[in-house]
């Protein structure tokens, strides 16, 4: 089954914070917009929405969408752009074409997973992950849970597991208490995040917050059943149903490169009105660098006016974009990855989970691409987009170039795309 | 601040035993009470999801007989048969 003929004057890829601000403010405009997202359910990561539970500020965007007739394509993952006005779109249904004349990419971002011993083991998760699960339906109350990592999702995950009813054993974040003192002076003259700060805090009243804490291995036969956390230079075992550890966040930028987008630092480059050095391409929110969910509504609100040609409206939201960057900036100091958690693999720790290869087999090679062939490290479905991230904090090794399809896509889509990249789009 | 609905149950089959789940879960949630891992890695290790948002694929499983769907991004509906054997 092939559909082909969405024609948009702007399509939005992804729809989270970034996104659904900029299908919002375009079809505002008077613009026929689209927006096209992976996941069942509008709202991202961040305002994922639980079993029934939609949170306010994704109502207020739906609503904003419906009545500005914005389409949207849930449960439909790009794949490739063949053409410049063409991204194609997997859905379960079949292939999805999709045209437009200004695109806006908000394809968000992930989170960064350090290998350490026994990491494969189920119920080890990603910190944003567990919520996720969660939200998904997953019922934790009674669980015990330690959540480990860095950054400040560590504190708003174990907030809300505790609020599920799980018992947090304990928060471990990486950095040291000096990092978050400095860090907690950057809050001040951002009252949103010292209310949030401080909401947070008595949330998790009387929970175990350790710094300078980190993973070394997990244990159990066959499902988790306790975590070894550093302590100085010993270790402490904790028991526990579920670990949620995430270092962080990546941008997915995958597709702004497929589509020539230039990267700087790992990040999508990008002038002030958001476009990418690719005209009529713009992209906001975390590939364009991790500032969090309000930077993400501001670019996402710049890029939709921009894209419909109201420069005027989009520079009335320049100087809050500053100032809320220079909060990332000081995020980025705060948790800055700390040396020793290159050395928590032991040689037989599995890096690439995709395809089992281990720390001892990756050591030999000098780049990712001598790695990926002679190991077939991210060689797998998940195209990298773990052990990459890992590899470069590992081994500072490099990334590469990256070609379509963007996803594994199945090889109908696949053969489908190949005999149509030439054809025109029917509108 | 949020709009409560109200949920309910429904049942799906992960690897031929009946699980219920609330409305809205999904598959993996599913495999998750029905106590099974998603996958076996390569080398045979039991794998359960990572990223819990399409990225990492651990999940992946046979669901309606399409292999390879992520089960994290895939929502229950009634009757739905999973298996978790390629």
């Amino acid at each position: 089954m092939i559909r082909v003929g969405k024609q948009f004057d702007v399509l939005v890829v992804g729809a989270g914070p970034a996104g659904l601000a900029a299908a919002a403010c375009a079809s505002e405009q008077g613009a026929r917009v689209g927006i096209v997202d992976d996941n069942p359910q509008l709202g991202g990561q961040i305002w994922r929405t639980g079993l029934g539970d939609v949170g306010a500020e994704l109502a207020d965007w739906s609503r904003r969408l419906i009545s500005g007739g914005v389409e949207i394509l849930s449960g439909a993952r790009v794949f490739d752009g063949p053409r410049p006005d063409i991204v194609r779109a997997e859905t379960d249904q079949g292939l999805l074409a999709i045209g437009y004349r200004k695109l806006v990419l908000a394809t968000g971002a992930r989170e960064r997973f350090l290998p350490f011993p026994r990491w494969t083991l189920p119920n080890v998760m990603g910190a944003g992950a567990l919520q996720a699960f969660v939200k998904s339906g997953f019922p934790i109350a009674g669980k015990r849970v330690v959540v480990a990592g860095t950054g400040p999702l560590l504190l708003a995950v174990a907030a809300y597991l505790r609020g599920k009813g799980a018992e947090i054993a304990m928060i471990c974040e990486q950095a040291s208490r000096a990092s978050l003192a400095t860090f907690s002076l950057s809050l001040l003259g951002h009252r949103q995040k010292i209310a949030q700060g401080l909401s947070l805090r008595k949330e998790l009243a009387g929970v175990p917050f350790r710094t300078s804490c980190w993973p070394i291995a997990a244990a159990g036969n066959g499902v988790l059943k306790a975590v070894l956390i550093s302590k100085g230079a010993n270790f402490q075992k904790i028991d526990c149903d579920f670990l949620a550890c995430g270092f962080h966040l990546v941008p997915n930028t995958e597709l702004p490169a497929l589509l020539g987008c230039r990267l700087r630092d790992g990040f999508v480059e990008v002038d002030r009105l958001q476009q990418t050095s690719m005209p009529g391409v713009y992209c906001a929110g975390e590939p364009t660098g991790i500032g969090g969910v309000e930077l993400s509504v501001v670019e996402g609100q710049v890029a939709g006016l921009a894209a419909v040609g109201r420069e005027d409206a989009a520079e009335r939201l320049f100087g809050e974009g500053r100032k809320l960057r220079k909060f990332a900036h000081a995020l980025e100091r705060a948790f800055a990855l700390r040396p020793e958690l290159k050395s928590t693999c032991l040689p037989e720790t599995i890096v690439c989970r995709c395809e089992d290869v281990t720390y001892a087999r990756l050591k030999p090679y000098s780049s990712w691409r001598a790695a990926k062939l002679q190991s077939r490290c991210g060689m797998g479905p998940c195209q990298g987009r773990v052990c990459g991230p890992a590899t470069e904090f590992l081994f500072g090794w490099a990334q590469d170039s990256v070609r379509p399809p963007v996803f594994p896509t199945r090889i109908e889509s696949l053969v489908v795309s190949a005999s149509e990249a030439e054809q025109p789009i029917v509108h | 601040m949020s709009e409560q609905i109200v949920s309910e149950q429904i049942t799906v089959v992960v690897n031929g035993a009946s699980v219920v789940v609330p409305i809205g879960a999904t598959i993996a949630v599913a495999m998750a009470l029905a106590g099974v891992p998603c996958r076996r890695s390569a080398s045979g290790e039991p794998r359960g999801p990572l990223c819990a948002m399409g990225i990492c694929f651990e999940c992946r499983a046979r669901i309606d007989g399409v292999p390879h769907r992520r089960s994290c991004q895939t929502l229950c509906s009634a009757g739905m048969q999973v298996s978790t054997d390629d």
